[in-house]
Order: structure tokens, then C-alpha cells, then sequence
């Protein structure tokens, strides 16, 4: 009988969510720090996080990266792409990524996003999506949903005044040097799972050098939404997931 | 003998970045400054550098943030309109404290004012469009040769300081072709750049970086408040004012009129003074070759002694302020503007005659 102890860890904060006071910044029941926490598994697993730099933009998001343990760069409102597109070129051998929320990427971020498909930059692309704008008090975003109440639509998202919301992960797969383009979710455990399984195959793309990827993750704002963590769940199942379908939508080993 | 090859001003602008070992250019298209793109997309992947074509000059700005926070040598280039696009990248850009050179070919304005030269944006460059207050060296080339010479003045000093530094060019500038000597410049040691980003695993002591605009947001070491960096930065713009005016002077010793121009106006008021000093009139030049900081000490010092003070430029006016902080009240400061552009045909240009006769008006 074999009496060596072999110990697993199997709860707690991945090393590279290094223990710093900046998590505390987030909203009870947010979830872009569990998103933040799946990149960080994502890049310990494929052994890749002593290489990687990460881009932030400005916004909610843009917390998690001073609390990850890679060498980050702070980009402009809206500009990672441009950065990641510079930083990938001069060193192809890191791993480049931005971290963006939907209005960093989409609304101010749009021309350097769909800049860096075009061009089919060697590089990943993470954007949480919360329907609003979390920073600044919860305003209207591209992404925010149909009859939505924001603080900048007090009666709800109009088609006449707003339009209607932005499919990022769709208008991504739709470019030829994009590699791979997923939408995912975090409200249960098995959209949890999936959505790692995208982050992981988006960076194995990029370690192939195959083209641009790109994966949207649907993140609660209780706070903005006006509802509680656990009625955040329910609302992404019964509203989000509907108008922003989960799955993979571009996943390609080699762009031809 | 040294070889000289004939070059235009923008291409003068590739030949002197890869003499300082620049290979990395990111940059969209706008007259009249093309040909600097152009020559970089021609001549870097040669030299195993990169070209990138941006989607906007807010692209190239913000390309070449990420591009100096690897701590490579980096340039863009722009013209007026473009100018405007790339402010609060460079704002932050100041902010991050970053090395990186931007050169700036300027047209007429105001908006897309027109395709030809100018010096309408002297403001803009020597004030900064962006937020914050930030200071850039500004350097203001007057032949093909000295773009040549400052751009790798230019890198050296962005690398010296951790800021940005701005090469004011323009329409004439960059299109003229001259002859150039090329020369590698060398202006002595610059400390390591241990700050950049490689990635962790690649950081000698294996800590991570973080390159960050907004220091007051986060603070962190090495300042643990926002004023305790804004108290860095007004040391580190006080040094670079203290110690980087660079200005030429021309027949000033005895002169009772003192001109000041830049860039290729520069040029003309020169022919205008050797026509004045033929005709035994007591006038010499001020060139500024750092805009900021500018040589205020030196304007200072020739208005305690009695000159008058002439600012010729192809502006509406705005150089003429930086002279008339120089003097401080002490001397008269006058002004030939665009208005005094000779116009055989929509473009025009202010000529030596009209300097000369300014000259003689007022002496």
C-alpha cells in the first residue's frame, strides 16, 4: 500500500490573482473578477503567464489587471487593440492580450477593434460584457438590451433613439483573420465550464499563430441592473442569453 | 571627403530614425507628410523592423504606446488634422512616461485648412492639445540636414527623460530636397530600460511591470499619492527647461532689430538679414531650435539691452507670444504674419523682400 500523501489543490485564489486590496473595488455579485480569475487559470494551465502581456482599457474591467501578476500596460479609453497589435508585432514570441469591457471594446473601442480584424492581428481579445457602462453609474452601451433602463435611457432602450444592441462576437467571426470568436457566460456552472474552454482554445489559437481570437464573456452588474447577485443570474438566463446566444462562432486552425 | 546624397526633409526623417537604431514606424496617410510613411514601409522590413499602416492617427498614437512601453526606439508622424487626433495619447503617453518621437509636418489650418505648408500649429505643439498640462521637447529643423540631425537628438532625448518628443516640421520642411550627410550621432550612455514590458517570466528580478496613464486612479509605488507624481513630473519639466534650449543667433551682437523665426521661415528672415547688413542696418536672427523649452533668457537678456524684437511666421500669430513672454514688457515685439505671404498662386510663401521691407519700417 502506497502511503504518500499526494495533496491536490482544489479551492482558492489562483497565484496569479495576486492578494491585493484592489478586488475589494468590486460590486457584490460583479463578475468580472471571476472572469479575471478564469484568464488567470487559463494561462497557468497552458504555462504560458510568465510570457503574456496583458492590455487593459478603462473601465470596470480594467481593475482586475493591476491585480494580475503580469506585466500589464494601462492602454486609453477604447485603444488596447492598438497597443497589443504594437507590443505583439515587436515581440511575436509573448503572448498579447487585452482585457476590455463592451464599451471600451465596441463603442469608443470600435475603430482600433475592428482596425486590429482587419489586419488579422496575432492577438486575443477578452471583453466582458455587462449591457452598460459599470464605471460611470450605468449608462447606455452598444450591447445594452432592448427596453433596458440605463441612466442615459431612463425609459428603457428604443430602436428609434438607440438602435439596436451591438453582436460583437458575431461581427468578429465575420472577418477573415479572425481565428476563433466565442460568447460565453458565467451564471451557472456549466456555462462557467464552457466559458473557460473558450478562453483556453482563444489562447491556444494565438499559440498557434493561426489569427485573431476573440472571446465575449457575459458578466453580472447587480448594482446597474437593479437587481440582487442571484436575480442577476436569473435575468442573464432569461434576457441577456436570449438576445446574445452562447456558443462558438468562428473556430478555425488555419486561415485560408 | 563625406558622401552626400540629395533627400527630401520626410525622407530625412527614416535615414536619421534607423541611424538611431529606430525600427518601428506606425503611421496614416495625410499631405503633406507621406512620403515619411512610405520610406518606413519601403525600408523596415528590410532591416527586420515594422511598418504598420493605422485605421487613424488615433491608431498610430496609440500604437506607439504600446510600441514604447516595450521600450524599443518608436516613431509616428503626422500632419495638422492628424494632430489634433493623437492628443490624448500623447497626453498619456506623457502621463505613462514613455520615450517616443512624433513628428509633426504641418499644414494650414484651421481644420483641414489646406494641403500646404504652414506653421499654424506652434501652439499645439509647444502647449500640448491634451489633457494635464504635460511638456514635450519640441524641435523645430530648418533644413533636410537637421531634420536628420534632431530626429536622433529627438530619440536620445525621449530616452533620456522617459517623454515624448515632438519634431515641429513643415509643408516646406519635409518636401524640399537637400543634400545630407547621414551620420550616426552619438550623445553618450542612457540607463537601462528596466521598466519595459517582456513579460514576467523575462524581467530580470521576475517582478511585473505596470505601465500606467493614470497615476492619480490607482496610486502606487514608486508615488503613494497623485501629488507625489505630479511633484516628479514638474521636477523632471523643470531639468528638461534648465537644460535643453537649443536656439542659433545670427549677427546678433550688435543688432538693434532682433528677428525670431523657426523652421523654414528661419530660412528667409536669414536672406532678409544679409540684406539689411549690406545696407549697414543693425539686424540680426534669434532661431529657436527648441520651441520648448524656449530660449526666453536669451530674448530677455538682447530686450534689457534696448532691441526691438521682430517674430516673422507663416501663423496668424503665434509664436509672437513665446517673444513677448521672453521680453517682459521691456522691449517692443512686432508681428509679420501670413498676411505678408507673397501669392503668385493659392499657395505662397513669405519671402526675404517682405521680411527686408518689414525691416526697414520699422528701423
Amino acid at each position: 500500500m502506497n502511503n504518500s500523501i499526494v495533496k491536490e489543490r482544489a479551492w482558492g485564489r489562483p497565484e496569479l490573482c495576486l492578494d491585493l486590496p484592489v478586488w475589494g473595488l468590486y460590486c457584490p455579485g460583479c463578475q468580472h473578477p471571476v472572469g479575471a480569475r478564469l484568464i488567470a487559470e487559463v494561462l497557468d494551465e497552458l504555462g504560458i503567464a510568465d510570457r503574456a502581456i496583458l492590455i487593459i482599457g478603462v473601465g470596470c474591467h480594467a481593475f482586475s489587471g493591476f491585480a494580475l501578476n503580469f506585466d500589464v500596460v494601462s492602454s486609453c479609453h477604447g485603444r488596447a487593440p492598438d497597443l497589443a497589435t504594437a507590443v505583439k508585432r515587436i515581440h511575436p514570441d509573448t503572448i498579447v492580450f487585452s482585457l476590455q469591457g463592451d464599451g471600451d471594446c465596441i463603442a469608443i473601442g470600435a475603430g482600433p477593434f475592428i482596425g486590429a480584424l482587419t489586419r488579422g492581428e496575432m492577438i486575443t481579445i477578452i471583453m466582458l460584457n455587462n449591457t452598460n457602462y459599470g464605471t460611470t453609474g450605468g449608462q447606455l452601451a452598444p450591447t445594452t438590451l432592448m427596453e433596458q433602463r440605463t441612466t442615459t435611457t431612463p425609459e428603457g432602450r428604443t430602436a428609434d433613439r438607440e438602435g439596436y444592441p451591438a453582436h460583437v462576437a458575431e461581427l468578429a467571426a465575420g472577418f477573415k483573420g479572425t481565428a476563433y470568436s466565442a460568447r460565453g457566460a458565467l451564471n451557472n456552472l456549466a456555462n462557467y465550464k464552457r466559458t473557460k474552454k473558450y478562453i483556453k482554445t482563444a489562447f491556444q489559437k494565438q499559440i498557434n499563430n493561426v489569427g485573431l481570437s476573440y472571446v465575449e464573456v457575459i458578466s453580472a452588474c447587480p448594482p446597474n441592473w437593479h437587481l440582487s447577485p442571484l436575480e442577476s443570474l436569473e435575468w442573464i438566463e432569461e434576457k441577456v442569453i436570449p438576445e446574445f446566444p452562447l456558443g462558438e462562432f468562428k473556430n478555425v486552425d488555419r486561415i485560408e | 571627403m563625406t558622401e552626400k546624397i540629395l533627400v527630401q526633409g520626410n525622407e530625412a526623417v527614416g535615414l536619421a530614425a534607423v541611424s538611431a537604431g529606430c525600427l518601428y514606424f506606425f503611421g496614416y496617410p495625410i499631405t503633406p507628410q507621406n512620403e515619411i510613411p512610405e520610406w518606413f514601409a519601403r525600408e523596415l522590413p528590410k532591416r527586420g523592423g515594422v511598418f504598420v499602416q493605422t485605421e487613424s492617427e488615433t491608431g498610430s498614437i496609440n500604437m506607439l504606446y504600446g510600441a514604447a512601453s516595450t521600450g524599443v526606439r518608436c516613431i509616428t508622424s503626422t500632419s495638422s488634422p492628424g494632430w489634433g487626433l493623437m492628443q490624448e495619447g500623447i497626453s498619456s503617453i506623457a502621463g505613462a512616461e514613455l520615450p517616443c518621437v512624433i513628428v509633426l509636418v504641418q499644414r494650414g489650418g484651421p481644420g483641414g485648412g489646406s494641403i500646404r505648408h504652414s506653421q499654424m500649429d506652434y501652439m499645439a505643439a509647444t502647449r500640448g492639445g491634451g489633457g494635464g498640462g504635460y511638456k514635450n521637447i519640441v524641435l523645430a529643423p530648418a533644413s533636410v540636414q537637421e531634420v536628420h540631425d534632431l530626429i536622433q537628438l529627438a530619440f536620445y532625448l525621449a530616452d533620456k527623460y522617459l517623454n515624448p518628443v515632438v519634431m515641429l516640421s513643415d509643408g516646406i520642411i519635409g518636401q524640399i530636397a537637400e543634400n545630407l550627410e547621414i551620420k550616426t550621432i552619438d550623445f553618450g550612455p542612457l540607463p537601462e530600460k528596466d521598466w519595459a514590458v517582456r513579460g514576467v517570466g523575462r524581467q530580470k528580478d521576475g517582478k511585473r511591470r505596470m505601465i500606467l496613464h493614470g497615476r492619480g486612479v490607482i496610486a502606487g509605488p514608486p508615488y503613494f499619492t497623485y501629488v507625489n507624481f505630479l511633484d516628479h513630473l514638474k521636477e523632471k519639466y523643470q531639468k528638461m527647461a534648465d537644460t535643453e534650449v537649443r536656439y542659433e543667433t545670427y549677427q546678433t551682437d550688435d543688432a538693434e532689430i532682433i528677428l525670431v523665426a523657426y523652421g523654414y521661415v528661419a530660412r528667409v528672415a536669414k536672406e532678409a538679414v544679409k540684406m539689411a547688413r549690406e545696407q549697414d542696418l543693425k539686424v540680426g536672427l534669434l532661431r529657436p531650435i527648441t520651441l520648448w523649452p524656449f530660449p526666453y533668457q536669451q530674448i530677455k537678456e538682447k530686450a534689457e539691452l534696448g532691441c526691438k524684437f521682430l517674430a516673422a511666421e507663416d501663423s496668424m500669430g503665434l509664436l509672437v507670444d513665446d517673444v513677448r513672454i521672453g521680453v517682459e514688457g521691456k522691449a517692443e515685439v512686432h508681428l509679420l504674419d501670413i498676411s505678408a505671404r507673397h501669392m503668385p498662386t493659392d499657395g505662397g510663401m513669405i519671402l526675404p523682400g517682405r521680411v527686408f521691407q518689414e525691416i526697414r519700417r520699422l528701423l
